[in-house]
């Protein structure tokens, strides 16, 4: 072995595709961006700042805004590749092949893939728990403060190691599942599956962390008198959804192990010989990958169980029934995954059982559908941004629904499999259910967070460029899939009549990528206009329901100055009505001590080590190898000698924080609600 | 008042007639959108896809009974019950009746129960290793997915082709399919739905073309880099025209011997047609066996079906 092996492992130069201008404008625009941004935080001096109250702090609320940047970073990065593909697609018709050369299409499409879920859904679900779920269950953090740090920034490790895929080496062109043996070392002999197993595994560690936290909060940290079947219905879908996380995402830590053990000792669990099987393989990936999709969605059902009852000025229609239906959604996710691959041949009778098991999935969302619906009826519907979004994905959602019950019949998801039919299908269930659902749950908690609202003008037309975007971009998709089009084609012969609906198909990403657009720019405006759209009462939307907005918004760093206690399903709806007082908002004479976390690197440190193990293993480095686990173990134990991670907040303390608060809200107040009102309220 | 009524009328016919344009003109901009389209699924030519698509329609239709009323449902509820209505009913605390959420339970139950009963009888009836004649009736084909090609084996007359099927209407044929290389997926849609092609395992699928005819086969499972070349013509021809070419495939100067086989499965990409005679008994079966190490007394594929059929003589 040379010094240079030792140093470098199979890193070489060579290893940055220079010839490929695409990759290196990207990579340089994304170099130029973070460099930008590093000079902009060392002028203003911000560094410290940065540190003490981002990167180390265990605060749920900044935590789970640190998970909405990733998310909405990696969203951009992701979207770049769907245009891309769209683009390719538009272009390569008979003997024009396209701009981009059939290597790097297969890239891009299983970039994508990866990015959507595991770093723009998976992120933004998390970051919607952490916003919301301590505070509607009336708790001061989560059950596991640190834990959540490392969660975040073992997520934040992985997607940077998916992006340093881009300039450093090459990434997977295996599909987003990584199907052996195309992705075993014979047929996959670079660095690219290396980054994926590497990269998922340390975000998968992270969710999986972020998982059991999230269930442990749910189930031990609810305020008095919070019985389950007084759980807000978000808390009770993030708990289905967590359970799922922890039975599923150790299925995949164990198959993507699997998976590097072939590649990289030459084992035989998934390569055909010696016993080898590929079967094996997806069987194991869809049993995580068909919960996964729950774990998306279950979250996304309990955001649209909130706005719906808010902008609608009601209760939720059958409360009882929605609880059971996610329960009955949680477990039935666990038999039905061999709906991916009925054409596998494993027989009529499995297909078939199958099949049904699928099917019978519709009906607890059937139901989900019709409550949404009886919610708004007999009620007072305000078409806010969030309500614009859920009635979008009640139609949407529908549809996407629809197509997925009719692939679960065995023949005919013989004929539609792997067409560009089925990237229909779960494109209209992924876009129109779980980034409609985020959409809405973002901008719903916003302010509660930030202490302002969301600019309505431009989330209503990035609502409506969505919307129509998705109808003219996936509507294609479908018909292109009756007519016998397959997924991940990088040219196609002409003659077959698909590039009229493939230009269409482009059209539509172009619409969606104007609704990020607008997004971008609600952001933007959002922040410069915050006065105008400042919140000075807590309740936002005027008609909450659930604990969170029975506290000041932005919340406190300790979320409840006072513990609340509750008596009914919809808690702060009867504190309203009732006119009983509100020690939230009331400044009171005297607090009992708040027992707090304290800020801590720990989680931080350990996941950059993680992040120098995971690149040492794609480039065969074993010397950083051996540096980010020696670096990930000593800083844990170091952890468990710190005897100072804690504190109590005392009385005055509060009673300064919540005067200051309450004479700011009073000054910037433009005399719209009164004094008595804010005491009552 | 009755003049305000006739007036009422006219704009309201106006609108239809206006409505109706619009309706012909997007009735029409279809067609012709969709016109040189061919709709593989929608256009069966075999009898196992033209199950599927009746199956498909059929399926659709049903669901159809409560995916359209919550569509409509979506948009009426809100629109009535907008905030600025405040004729409408309002009643903040209503929000359960036991009556409503049964009949919302039970009626997709019902549809998935019939549903369930549709798959389970057409699971069976359109599985595709049910065969669809005897055996000595049916066209046996050996398929074997290579780096980026198809190599499809005849073995009851010892031909073979890359990238290309030719076979009779109206006869069953049998393909007996793996892969030499990464997974794919075997689909004729106009014929029969698909199934995977696996390395070191064997699957089948069954299928009768009704017409004759030139129709697309492909593998829909991605399989690397020159994976959009794997499309190949299916020719469904008369028995006549079927043996004639039988005839001129046997005549290929090019024997497909397991030396040959081996130079085959090197990888290339957009391979031309290519015929193949003498091809050496048992190939499919050894493609399959060398990844599964010593399995003595084991056939697969047509060595399969003649050494079963021996055994059942025996």
């Amino acid at each position: 072995m040379t010094l240079e092996q030792i140093l470098f492992g199979k890193l070489t130069l060579q290893s940055i595709p220079y010839e490929n201008p695409i990759i290196m404008g990207a990579g340089g625009m994304m170099m130029l961006i973070a460099l930008f941004v590093l000079g902009a935080i060392t002028y203003y001096k911000k560094w410290g700042y940065l540190w003490t109250e981002w990167l180390t702090s265990i605060d749920h609320k900044k935590i789970g805004i640190m998970y909405l940047i990733l998310s909405g970073i990696m969203l951009l990065r992701g979207f770049s590749d769907a245009i891309m593909m769209r683009a390719q697609q538009a272009m390569a018709d008979g003997k024009h092949l396209g701009y981009l050369p059939p290597s790097h299409f297969d890239q891009i499409f299983t970039a994508h893939g990866v990015i959507m879920i595991f770093f723009v859904a998976m992120p933004m679900m998390f970051g919607l728990l952490n916003m919301a779920v301590p505070l509607q269950i009336g708790a001061r953090d989560v059950a596991f403060p640190y834990l959540n740090s490392l969660s975040l920034w073992l997520t934040v490790v992985g997607a940077m190691l998916v992006n340093l895929s881009l300039v450093v080496g090459k990434f997977a062109a295996t599909g987003w599942l990584a199907y052996p043996p195309l992705s075993g070392i014979v047929y996959s002999p670079g660095v690219g599956v290396d980054y994926y197993i590497w990269a998922l595994q340390i975000a998968g560690v992270g969710s999986l962390l972020s998982g059991i936290n999230f269930m442990v909060t749910i189930l031990k940290m609810r305020c008095p008198g919070m019985t389950l079947m007084k759980m807000p219905v978000f808390t009770w879908t993030a708990l289905c959804a967590m359970i799922l996380v922890a039975l599923a995402f150790p299925i995949f830590t164990a198959t993507l192990a699997m998976l590097f053990l072939d590649r990289f000792l030459g084992m035989h669990f998934f390569t055909a010989g010696h016993g080898g099987n590929a079967m094996m393989y997806i069987n194991l990936i869809w049993a995580w990958g068909h919960p996964e999709v729950y774990i998306l969605i279950l979250p996304a059902f309990g955001i649209f169980s909130e706005v719906v009852a808010t902008f609608s000025r009601k209760k939720l229609f059958g409360y009882t029934s929605m609880i059971y239906a996610t329960i009955s959604i949680t477990l039935l996710s666990f038999v039905v995954w061999l709906h991916h691959f009925f054409t596998m041949g494993s027989g009529a009778n499995v297909n078939a059982f199958f099949g049904i098991a699928t099917m019978i999935i519709a009906i607890p969302t059937g139901v989900k559908i019709f409550n949404w619906l009886f919610t708004m009826y007999r009620g007072r519907v305000t078409f806010s941004v969030p309500m614009l979004w859920t009635i979008g994905f009640i139609s949407t959602f529908a549809i996407g629904g629809m197509t997925g019950v009719l692939m679960s019949l065995p023949p005919v998801d013989f004929q539609l499999h792997n067409s560009v039919f089925l990237v229909a299908h779960f494109h209209n269930v992924i876009i129109g259910g779980v980034v409609f659902g985020y959409f809405a749950g973002v901008t719903y908690w916003f302010p509660k967070l930030f202490g302002y609202r969301l600019n309505e003008k431009w989330g209503k037309r990035s609502f409506w460029c969505w919307l129509v975007g998705f109808y003219v971009a996936f509507t294609p998709l479908y018909i292109l899939g009756l007519m016998g089009m397959t997924r991940r084609l990088d040219h196609y012969s002409s003659g077959l009549g698909w590039h009229p609906l493939l230009l269409i198909a482009a059209a539509g990403a172009v619409i969606i990528g104007m609704g990020v657009l607008c997004q971008c720019i609600m952001l933007y405006v959002s922040v410069k206009e915050r006065n105008a759209n400042r919140d000075f009462t807590g309740d936002t939307w005027e008609n909450g329901r659930t604990l969170e907005w029975s506290i000041p918004s932005p919340a406190p760093y300790y979320n409840f100055a006072v513990t609340p206690t509750v008596e009914d399903r919809d808690a702060f709806w009867e504190i309203k009505e009732n006119h009983v007082m509100n020690p939230n908002i009331q400044v009171q004479s005297h607090y009992e001590e708040i027992h707090m976390p304290r800020n801590t690197s720990t989680g931080f440190i350990i996941a950059v080590f993680s992040g120098i193990f995971g690149f040492g293993m794609v480039w065969h480095i074993f010397w950083m190898i051996g540096l980010g686990l020696l670096g990930v173990f000593a800083t844990a134990i170091r952890r468990t000698f710190d005897k100072n991670t804690d504190y109590y907040l005392q009385s005055d303390e509060i009673i300064k924080t919540e005067e200051a608060r309450a004479r700011d809200n009073k000054l910037g107040d433009s005399s719209e609600i009164n004094d008595e009102e804010l005491v009552l309220v | 008042m009755k003049i305000v009524m006739s007036m009422d009328n006219i704009a309201g016919k106006r609108a239809m007639i206006k409505l109706r344009n619009v309706f012909y003109f997007l009735v029409l901009g279809c067609t012709f959108l969709l016109s040189g389209c061919h709709y593989a699924i929608l256009d069966p030519k075999g009898i196992i896809a033209a199950t599927e698509k009746k199956l498909l329609i059929e399926s659709v239709l049903l669901m159809l009974i409560v995916v359209v009323p919550v569509i409509f449902l979506s948009i009426i509820i809100p629109w009535r019950y907008r905030a600025s209505n405040t004729k409408a009913t309002y009643k903040p605390n209503w929000s359960h009746s036991t009556m409503m959420e049964i009949v919302w339970w039970s009626i997709p139950c019902a549809i998935i129960f019939v549903l369930s009963w549709m798959t389970w009888v057409y699971t069976h009836s359109l599985d595709p290793y049910r065969p669809l004649a005897a055996d000595q009736d049916t066209i046996m084909i050996e398929a074997v997915a290579l780096d980026w090609k198809w190599l499809f084996i005849y073995p009851q007359t010892h031909t073979a082709t890359i990238n290309l099927v030719e076979i009779p209407v109206n006869k069953a044929v049998r393909f007996f399919i793996t892969s030499d290389a990464p997974m794919n997926s075997l689909e004729i849609p106009q014929l029969a739905g698909q199934i995977y092609a696996m390395t070191g395992m064997q699957t089948k699928l069954n299928l009768m073309a009704t017409s004759t005819g030139n129709f697309v086969g492909l593998s829909t499972n991605y399989s690397g880099d020159g994976f959009s070349g794997m499309n190949f013509p299916v020719k469904v021809v008369t028995q006549s025209q079927y043996n004639n070419w039988i005839k001129t495939v046997s005549q290929s100067p090019n024997h497909l011997t397991l030396a040959a086989y081996n130079e085959v499965i090197k990888p290339s990409k957009n391979n031309p047609i290519t015929y193949f005679s003498h091809v050496e008994p048992g190939l499919f079966s050894q493609a399959i066996i060398k990844y599964m190490g010593p399995m003595p007394g084991m056939a697969l594929g047509y060595t399969g079906v003649l050494q079963d059929e021996k055994n059942h003589q025996g």
